[in-house]
């Protein structure tokens, strides 16, 4: 009788992208989207220590900062910019679907490489700005 | 084999949890995170926040302890509500996705809970 359905070993997600699913750029916005929350979820004990560290005492601080300032402190909070730029940018465009706008392909395409391009131009300002 | 008809196994696993309420609240946080982040990330850019004397200067601002606390409230919100669907959608074994989804809240609530105490320990003047 009970017989294993043959759902059991189909591609689960997200392994059926490449294989079975050609990328698109909107199937591959999505995963990013989705990759740098999880990103941006573990940065949130970064900024936990940040804040503790400063509550805690002036050397903790200063330990906190010298590890932010170095090479590979910069490289991670460069990431985390352009993370939470992203994040932040095709949030909006997600908010702005949840309205019922915006699926038409072409409108999905054009905001999506608005979310791009504004992803990167913003970082770069983010660190130009930082060092004005 | 089981006995059970597949409908009553199914029964109790699907939706029908509080999934709007899950939903709303992911739009929520989202909607608050917007000025919150760019606020925070404006506040980075504006002042030398790496400097001890400064942070804390900055924190004793009423307004800005407000800010970051509301910052905070609703980025480790925002958090646990998006990482509990990531687990949700990718881990299949019932057991594991409750242990995870109750590890990373938790953890998170705590993070959370540290962050903002460290605001109103330097805010009330530490
Ligand atoms: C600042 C820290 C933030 C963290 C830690 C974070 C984390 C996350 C995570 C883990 C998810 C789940 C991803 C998924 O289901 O695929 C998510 C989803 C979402 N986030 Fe964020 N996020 C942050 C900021 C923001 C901001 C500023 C916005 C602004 C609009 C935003 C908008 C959204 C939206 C709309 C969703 C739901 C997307 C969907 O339906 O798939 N998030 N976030």
């Amino acid at each position: 009788m009970s017989v294993k359905p043959a759902s059991s070993n189909r591609p689960l997600s997200p392994f059926m992208i490449g294989p079975y699913y050609k990328p698109q750029l909107t199937s591959m916005l999505s995963i990013t989207h989705r990759l740098t929350g999880l990103a941006l979820a573990f940065g949130t004990i970064f900024i936990a220590a940040w804040v503790t560290a400063a509550a805690t005492s002036p050397e903790a601080y200063a330990q906190f900062a010298w590890a932010a300032n170095s090479i590979i402190g910069k490289l991670l909070l460069i990431a985390y910019t352009w993370a939470l730029v992203y994040h932040l940018c095709n949030g909006i465009r997600h908010l702005f679907w949840d309205t019922g706008r915006g699926f038409a392909l072409k409108s999905a395409y054009a905001s999506g490489y608005a979310v791009v391009g504004a992803s990167v131009v913003l970082t770069a300002v983010i660190w130009v700005a930082a060092y004005l | 084999m089981s006995l059970r008809s597949p409908l009553s196994q199914a029964r109790g696993l699907g939706s029908a949890k509080d999934g709007v309420g899950h939903w709303w609240m992911q739009r929520m946080t989202a909607i608050a995170l917007i000025p919150l982040s760019l606020w925070f990330v404006f506040s980075l850019v504006r002042f030398p926040l790496l400097d001890h004397a400064t942070m804390v200067a900055w924190i004793h601002a009423p307004l800005v302890a407000v800010a970051l606390v509301l910052f905070f409230l609703a980025m480790f919100y925002h958090a646990a509500l998006g990482v509990q669907v990531v687990i949700e959608d990718y881990v299949g074994n019932e057991g594991v996705k409750l242990v995870s989804i109750v590890v990373t809240k938790l953890a998170l609530f705590a993070f959370g809970a540290a962050a903002i105490f460290a605001v109103l320990k330097i805010a009330f003047g530490a």
